[in-house]
């Protein structure tokens, strides 16, 4: 996401200096996150939401649920689709207009970390078998940039689902009719987490902020599950990791993947 | 994408895959350098039964040119499917999946492209894949390393990839489009074996984190052997066949 930061050369200069010494621009050590924040419910008219802040990255996740057509080969599924994208208030550089290739990556990104893990139980999602399903859509907008929207994309996403209320279908002269009365959970399998490594030079840092973000050479987004199982992985910038730093990258991030999944554990529990 | 058949036995008794393979066996592959007229670099892939044509141009000047860097050159690559290369016909214009794996495989090439080396300039990539089957983007990677090295471009390393995967709780390499469908885990590695470093890492799927080791370290060891089919190509068109 290079064209979204504007970062001067000596600013990136000043932060591989740092590294150097073992110190990170903001005074975080290289496997520690930034302070996370989470508000749910922060939009009553969504079945649920959550406002996130990662530092100074700040996303809104609401989910809408509603019934569907299922797709023609998953009948017996519901639907689960997650979406993101960067508000043009979010940041200088941002431009409305189609989405560029970052923003789309980011979006499938963050559906395919949820998704794989099979958080939602989409079997338990069907109204009628191949004819009406409960869609769940979560929608996340980036509203203040500063880097790594991939966990904090993740983390709204999945703070909002935990907190989702569904309400319950029945097929009346074959069409869905919601069931007074009949709000529940969204039926939950496993709590992913995502955790975003950068790579400086020859070091990695957790959760790069909008400066470090800018600076890095590559990154590595490995979501892990409630089993401490590895679930998805994306790569991307323009460098390569060596074969142990992956190692160690999926080690880091099953470590503080757990410190955060407690974090989304009791903001489920506190609404 | 493809028909699934939820009878399919993915990994018999005697650890043989749905295609007849051995667990760490990859598919027929055939890579040829040069074939188009026009292009400055090009190569043709078979992959299993992917077929992937890739043809670069330049350096040459960029347009728009707002989108020139006066430090580097910029390399811009566009994956692209035709209507007919899968079971549904597919729509002609670039779809999201298609310009995320765009922008993976650039970033995969990327760090073994000298590309400082021309400043102000493009490297167009174009990757036309006329037919998918399961593994597309490792295979396109794989060409568009030897099309831009028949392109005479000046190049640290090629890029070889190849997917690791799990089927029935066992490490596999080279996931076709059945295992792919029906499986548990696939991980599509790109690798720069003289660098030694991973420039393309996907996955879906679950691993324990020991599997997600291993997972790692058997596509590692399938772009070894995919990369020894890139020189072989080079060798082939540069210096003539060899026997063997």
């Amino acid at each position: 996401m290079a064209s979204v930061s504007v970062i001067d050369e000596l600013k990136k200069a000043q932060i591989l200096e740092l590294l150097e010494q073992g110190k990170r621009v903001d005074g975080r050590a290289f496997d520690e996150s930034r302070e996370l924040k989470i508000e749910v419910n922060a939009i009553p008219k969504a079945n649920g939401s959550a406002r996130v802040y990662l530092g100074d990255t700040e996303v809104i996740c609401g989910v809408k649920i509603q019934p569907d057509r299922p797709f023609p080969d998953t009948g017996d599924k519901g639907l689960f689709i997650c979406t993101a994208e960067l508000l043009p208030l979010s940041h200088p550089t941002v431009e409305t207009g189609p989405p560029q290739p970052h923003v789309i990556e980011l979006a499938r990104v963050t559906d395919r970390g949820i998704r794989e893990s099979h958080m939602i139980d989409v079997t338990q999602l069907v109204i009628e078998k191949d004819k009406s399903v409960i869609g769940v859509f979560a929608d996340n907008v980036v509203v203040d940039y500063d880097g790594n929207l991939f966990d904090a994309c993740s983390y709204a996403t999945t703070a909002a689902l935990l907190t989702s209320k569904t309400p319950t279908w029945e097929m009346v002269d074959d069409k869905p009719s919601v069931v007074e009365g009949g709000e529940k959970q969204l039926p939950v399998n496993t709590i992913p987490v995502s955790v975003t490594m950068g790579k400086i030079g020859n070091h990695i840092v957790v959760d790069p902020n909008g400066d470090e973000w800018a600076s890095m050479d590559c990154r590595i987004t490995i979501t892990s599950d409630s089993d401490g199982n590895i679930c998805a992985l994306q790569k991307g910038g323009s460098d390569g990791f060596t074969q142990e730093e992956i190692n160690q990258c999926g080690e880091l991030s099953v470590k503080i993947g757990a410190k955060i999944r407690e974090q989304l554990k009791s903001a489920q529990e506190s609404q | 994408m493809g028909g699934r058949d939820a009878t399919m036995v993915l990994l018999d008794e005697n650890g043989i895959r749905c295609d007849g393979r051995k667990v760490d066996e990859p598919r027929r592959i055939m890579i040829k350098a040069g074939g188009l007229k026009n292009a400055d670099g090009s190569a043709y892939i078979e992959f299993g039964d992917n077929k992937i044509l890739v043809g670069v141009f330049g350096p040459r000047d960029v347009h728009p040119k707002h989108m020139s860097n006066t430090d580097t050159g910029i390399l811009r690559v566009r994956y692209h499917m035709e209507p007919f290369s899968v079971g549904d016909r597919k729509n002609p214009a670039p779809s999201r999946r298609e310009i995320e794996i765009s922008k993976v495989i650039k970033e995969a090439l990327e760090p073994a492209v000298m590309l400082e080396k021309f400043p102000r300039t493009a490297v167009d990539v174009f990757i036309e894949v006329l037919q998918a089957d399961g593994g597309t983007r490792c295979a396109a990677l794989t060409a568009a390393s030897v099309a831009l090295a028949d392109a005479g471009i000046p190049m640290r390393d090629m890029v070889a990839a190849i997917a690791s995967g799990k089927v029935a709780d066992t490490i596999i390499l080279d996931v076709n489009n059945e295992e792919d469908q029906a499986g548990q885990a696939d991980m599509p590695i790109g690798y720069m074996p003289r660098l030694k470093k991973i420039t393309l890492l996907q996955l879906d799927g679950v691993l324990t984190p020991e599997e997600y080791k291993k997972c790692v370290d058997v596509g590692v060891k399938g772009c070894e052997i995919v990369y020894e089919l890139q020189k072989k190509a080079l060798h082939d068109k540069y210096f003539g066949k060899r026997n063997d």
